[in-house]
């Protein structure tokens, strides 16, 4: 039995980012004693560099706003492929969740009248993004952040301890969520009892045993080499979920953001936020032409600008004009960029230009978006209130996630195992509109929170931690201090090199565009690497060592790498954030099909695989019809774009 | 593209002791320290400790001294210096060392608790909070604070004087008093809180001899010590309400 330090949690929250503070602070305020651990420091999550604004229809701006306008933006934007109960759920509570961000100190842009002013976004028919600038998700970390340590006061008074209710593990990994041992041969049953943790400051492993575990540690981007995501990006919840037995579901959908920096090559994939163009900025190719034109697609057709005057004058006149076809929703400006590129039309580093300097004075793009300004003037000494950027796309998000039930964010199939924020699945459909993250994280960090608290309240008794499950977490997080050197005597591999292969390899063969054969080829040197990261070596301690993280951090790479390039082999359509070369069209048919990624062979654990059949096994699965009175809000010759003929006439 | 090979000297070490090692690493077109900082890990010295999280001078995570500057290493670009220089990286000198570039840092987490969260206004509801832009863009400039703790570290009253820390919250947290103290609907005067008296009084504002160091090294470009510091100090001798004294402050402040 491994010695080992233990605590007793009614909740951990792993993530520290929008979803994992708000499922915190619920579970915390609904009485459980709650711990959030996270990777970094506390306040760095990801959600800091969310640049635009939270998406909810408060209708400060444009009192033609409601849920149900929301509801169906977002519907669209996924292609229909949502798990519509949540975009429902989202689009309902969204404003609530905004509205009790002030309350906890929350500043956020005003109106004229002193309400919370909207921005126009990508995919949003009316302005709909609270903001702050385009620094938002600071604002939301920060008065996250702030409420915790308000609770922590709070506690501090009641109980002499900040720490009595609710305490953060910064800098700390999860390795593995612990269940308990009454059905250990199979592991897709059993309950949550706990995670095994280390601290990276010391290497130190401890345990917290808890009745329920909320995942929330965001997305994948780190196993792509072009990407706007920080390094703690690595899929740790998809692969924690996998491998307690949980399903992924549709992971073939990543969203590759259309504006990402390109030049200097060292920040190449830094994002630039799309509130440049929901401000007012165009996209420009070689030639000069606003390209985006030439890029609507059908079933956007009505909904869009055919003329520059007439997108020009929407920005002014929403009413009696249509939207500039930059504001498409990401994956079709995405597409289109890339397109415009391959033919030629590209700026001098292969994007396309993005112009905000012949839009609006100096001055107000200086107010509006400060960061963008700062963030080129210091990045790429390019002054964006005198010249156009140049921007081409960056994996920026995975609409693709661990399958929860939709009103209590419960993973399937692991009693006590929760996910919320991007680390879940089925909000977003096939390709998330610009700020339905911010307010996916509010709304369904709660919602984790609550039930997970409600969840530990319920038990009888505290499911017991597993030994055999501990000893094989620490054998299995020490294994990179003694890997096998191969046996031609060849040096250990180089866990950076190991990730350098493997974004290239994601970037090139599964990345905005997708091709049967390269798929295959990817798949083959996932299973190669996979293999050599067996051998994965690290040099030095215990203590804060890179080196020894990224070897950990690899298995959760590669895990999820295959899941993304495994389901996109097998979606043979284009929907949203999932684009085949050999299949263009969207396909009626595959509407309704759910992608569910197994861990093949849960009791084997991680053997490497020879072979392309590798560690994922996929399920289909049809989706639930969308209830009668959601469908009633779309006009039925939209419905026949993307439903099938049977969908309908029920 | 050009490429150069630039001599580094990075501090290794521990809380043992440690000392400054020699690299001389490669350095490509438009780079800057932070990516010079993996290389080394990629290359020469994989479990070389340091953090960084955005790249993007967004999060705050990778601060350190650059020749003995406090800098953000994400946003220190390699071609402000001569291929020539001989460029230091050690970490920050006013927090105790984990390793190598990381530091201990939690004091900023202890003062942060200290500073009375914000009170809401009693009998407004979720969504009638109503503010003038004007109103909250004094606060908005502080909460654009990246908790780089860059500030915390050059600040004369702790950089060297350790035994100032328990009575000094620094400036990023005299700050956060400030910005609550701006705040148009912050209730912690109706509850008895004087947040401009705590300052003085229990975070250790006294210490400031408005020297401006902290808004020298801040990334984000806030005005910490006229916008924030100042003002805390300027108690007015009869608190009740003065629209004189409020607009007098107004000028002054658009002007500087």
């Amino acid at each position: 039995m491994t010695q080992l330090e233990r605590q007793q949690w009614d909740v951990v929250v792993v993530g520290a980012g929008g979803a994992g503070l708000r499922a915190a602070i619920e579970a915390r305020e609904r009485g459980a004693r709650t711990a959030v651990i996270c990777k970094s420091l506390f306040g760095k999550a990801h959600t800091v560099m969310a640049e635009g604004g939270i998406a909810a229809s408060m209708g400060n701006v444009n009192s033609g706003d409601n849920w149900q306008v929301h509801f169906r933006d977002t519907l669209r934007g996924g292609k229909f492929l949502n798990q519509w109960r949540m975009a429902e759920l989202h689009a309902r509570e969204a404003p609530d969740r905004v509205w009790e961000l002030e309350t906890w100190g929350a500043l956020f842009d005003r109106t004229p009248d002193g309400r919370i002013s909207q921005r126009n976004f990508g995919g949003h028919e009316y302005p709909r993004l609270a903001h702050v600038g385009d620094r938002t998700g600071l604002e939301l970390i920060r008065t996250l952040q702030q409420k915790i340590v308000s609770l922590q006061q709070e506690d501090k008074k009641e109980f002499g301890d900040y720490e009595a209710r609710l305490k953060v593990f910064q800098e700390c990994t999860v390795t593995r969520v612990l269940k308990d041992a009454s059905d250990s041969a199979d592991a897709s049953g059993g309950r949550v009892s706990g995670a095994f943790c280390y601290e990276r400051e010391s290497g130190r492993f401890f345990v917290l045993e808890a009745p329920a575990v909320v995942l929330a540690t965001g997305g994948i981007g780190k196993s792509f080499k072009v990407t706007s995501n920080s390094w703690e990006y690595t899929g740790d919840g998809h692969a924690l979920a996998l491998l307690a037995g949980a399903p992924l579901l549709n992971m073939e959908f990543v969203q590759f953001h259309p504006t990402g920096m390109v030049w200097p090559p060292s920040v190449k994939g830094i994002l630039v936020t799309e509130s440049v163009r929901g401000d007012g900025g165009v996209l420009r190719n070689s030639e000069g032409k606003r390209f985006m034109f030439d890029y609507v697609p059908d079933v956007f057709k009505e909904k869009y600008a055919e003329s520059e005057e007439e997108g020009d004058r929407w920005y002014e006149d929403p009413d009696h004009n249509r939207r500039p076809p930059e504001l498409l929703p990401r994956d079709e400006v995405a597409r289109a960029i890339n397109a415009e590129v391959k033919a030629g039309r590209g700026s001098p580093h292969g994007g396309v230009f993005l112009d905000v300097s012949t839009r609006m004075p100096a001055e107000v793009i200086r107010r509006r978006l400060p960061s963008m300004y700062h963030q080129f003037k210091e990045l790429a000494d390019v002054d964006i209130t005198a010249e156009a950027m140049e921007v081409g796309p960056t994996c920026h998000y995975v609409m693709g996630g661990i399958a929860v039930e939709s009103d209590t964010a419960a993973a399937r199939g692991v009693p006590g195992l929760f996910a919320a924020g991007e680390v879940a699945g089925g909000m977003h459909g096939s390709n998330r509109l610009g700020g339905n993250s911010l307010s996916d994280l509010l709304v369904f960090g709660r919602r984790a929170g609550l039930h997970a608290a409600e969840y530990a309240a319920s038990l009888a008794g505290r499911p017991a931690v597993d030994e055999i499950q501990i000893d094989a977490a620490a054998a299995e997080a020490l294994r990179p201090f003694s890997a096998e050197a191969p046996e031609d005597g060849s040096p250990v591999e180089n866990p950076y090199t190991l990730h350098q292969e493997l974004q290239q390899a994601m970037n090139d063969l599964v990345g905005i565009i997708r091709r049967e054969g390269e798929m295959h080829q990817a798949l083959r040197k996932l299973a190669e690497l996979r293999a050599r990261a067996r051998r994965a070596g690290v040099e030095g301690h215990r203590q804060f060592n890179p080196g020894w993280h990224l070897a950990l951090d690899l298995r959760n790479m590669l895990l999820v790498s295959e899941c993304v390039a495994r389901a996109a082999l097998e979606r043979t359509e284009s929907r949203g954030g999932h684009t085949r070369e050999d299949w263009p069209g969207m396909d009626r048919a595959w509407r309704r099909v759910n992608l569910l990624c197994h861990l093949a062979d849960p009791t084997e654990g991680l053997a490497p695989s020879e072979s392309e059949r590798g560690q994922i096994r996929l399920e289909r699965e049809e989706s639930d019809p969308i209830r009668a009175d959601l469908l009633s809000l779309f006009e039925k010759e939209e419905l026949v774009k993307y439903l099938a003929e049977e969908e309908l006439k029920s | 593209m050009s490429t150069y090979d630039a001599s580094f000297r990075v501090w290794r070490g521990d809380t043992g002791g440690g000392e400054l090692t020699n690299f001389t690493v490669e350095v490509n077109d438009g780079e800057v320290v932070l990516d010079i900082i993996h290389r080394l890990q990629a290359t020469q010295a994989p479990d070389l400790a340091v953090r960084w999280n955005c790249k993007a001078g967004k999060c705050g995570s990778c601060s350190a001294e650059v020749n003995g500057r406090p800098r953000l290493m994400c946003m220190t670009r390699m071609s402000v210096f001569e291929p020539s220089d001989v460029i230091t990286v050690t970490p920050l000198r006013a927090f105790p060392v984990v390793r190598d570039l990381v530091t201990d840092v939690s004091f900023n987490y202890a003062k942060a608790r200290e500073v009375p969260a914000f009170v809401p206004p009693q009998g407004v509801a979720p969504g009638e909070y109503r503010m003038q832009q004007l109103d909250v863009e004094r606060s908005q400039e502080f909460r654009k604070c990246i908790e780089c703790f860059l500030c915390q570290d050059t600040c004369h009253v702790v950089r060297d004087h350790e035994e100032n820390k328990a009575a000094f919250a620094g400036p990023r947290f005299l700050m956060r008093v400030a910005e609550l103290d701006m705040h148009p609907l912050d209730a912690a005067a109706e509850t008895g809180l004087d947040r401009k008296r705590t300052a003085q009084d229990e975070h250790g504002l006294g210490y400031c001899n408005i020297t401006k160091c902290c808004t020298e090294v801040c990334p984000e470009h806030i005005k910490i010590t006229d916008n924030a510091l100042i003002p805390l100090k300027e108690r007015a001798v009869d608190r009740t309400y003065d629209p004189l004294v409020w607009l007098g402050n107004k000028i002054r402040r658009r002007n500087s």
